[in-house]
């Protein structure tokens, strides 16, 4: 088991820095495959958060339909994230300006805690992917019963 | 030609058309944009913001685009966090003649497509060479 790498921060503005760091660490660990290295996956940015049952992964995925997405769950904890995007097809005119990014893309992350691949849900609206993951049991809170004497 | 589309607002926090009731971050959303004889046409990525929410005016040459983002999350502490949300603002000056009348725009899955047509003045013309 990894020591953990998401540490809950309070203003998530702020920290932004010192995220981008924690994520350049955290990628540097899967950027290696078969001796080739890979370009840092950064695309599409995510955020993450939980409640007592769930972790929610979003992502802002404008154009695309959830069947383009391939979402995965491995070792339960490693959410891979893939898909590609293509660029409209323009006939007999020029580009100005070319401001999003195509091609595909790949992003693999490691989460918090174990979650129950089985049960796992995504939902695309307008543009914005969430991805629901169930926690497995051992890593729900537990209420301590306290025993008055 | 590539300089008829300048973007006017790169960075959100400058926006200064009017101040806004709400508080909250204004992003500025990606363009593409193409030209062909017959018209411009401008792809956005506005993720979160559904159709009824979007807002896009074309008045002296001055294309406004502007999407509300309705709060996806009550009070929720990110364990991570890579963006920011909040509404999307962007106007661009358009130098080509533009038929105000045909200007259509849609919106699906928060990717906007935004046709302009020229107007018939400018559009290119093909001019026909007789031979004698």
């Amino acid at each position: 088991m990894l020591t953990t790498r998401w540490q809950p921060f309070g203003s998530m503005m702020a920290e932004m820095n010192r995220l981008r760091e924690e994520m350049d660490r955290l990628f540097s660990r899967f950027g290696w495959d078969g001796g080739r290295l890979l370009a840092r996956a950064t695309y599409p940015p995510l955020n993450l958060w939980e409640d007592e049952d769930n972790l929610y992964v979003e992502a802002e995925l404008p154009g695309f339909e959830l069947s383009e997405l391939e979402i995965t769950v491995t070792g339960e904890n490693q959410l891979s994230l893939k898909g590609e995007r293509r660029q409209p097809e323009l006939q007999g005119g020029t580009w100005h300006r070319q401001e999003r990014g195509y091609g595909s893309f790949s992003r693999l992350v490691e989460l918090p805690h174990p979650v129950d691949a089985d049960k796992v849900t995504a939902e695309l609206k307008h543009g914005v992917l969430t991805i629901t993951l169930p926690k497995r049991e051992e890593a729900k809170p537990r209420k301590i019963e306290v025993k008055t004497g | 030609m590539a300089d008829a589309l300048t973007k006017k607002e790169e960075r959100p926090a400058e926006v200064t058309t009017a101040e806004r009731t709400r508080s909250g971050v204004t992003y500025s959303p990606r363009f593409d944009i193409a030209e062909t004889d017959e018209e411009l046409v401008l792809y956005g990525d506005l993720p979160g913001v559904a159709p009824e929410d979007l807002d896009i005016r074309f008045e002296d040459r001055e294309l406004t685009i502007h999407g509300k983002v309705r709060p996806r999350h009550d009070d929720v502490d990110f364990l991570y966090a890579e963006y920011g949300i909040g509404d999307f603002y962007r106007s661009f000056t358009i130098g080509e003649s533009i038929d105000a009348q045909k200007i259509s725009a849609e919106l699906k899955n928060g990717e906007l497509t935004l046709h302009l047509p020229k107007a018939e003045e400018v559009k290119p013309r093909r001019i026909e060479v007789k031979t004698s």
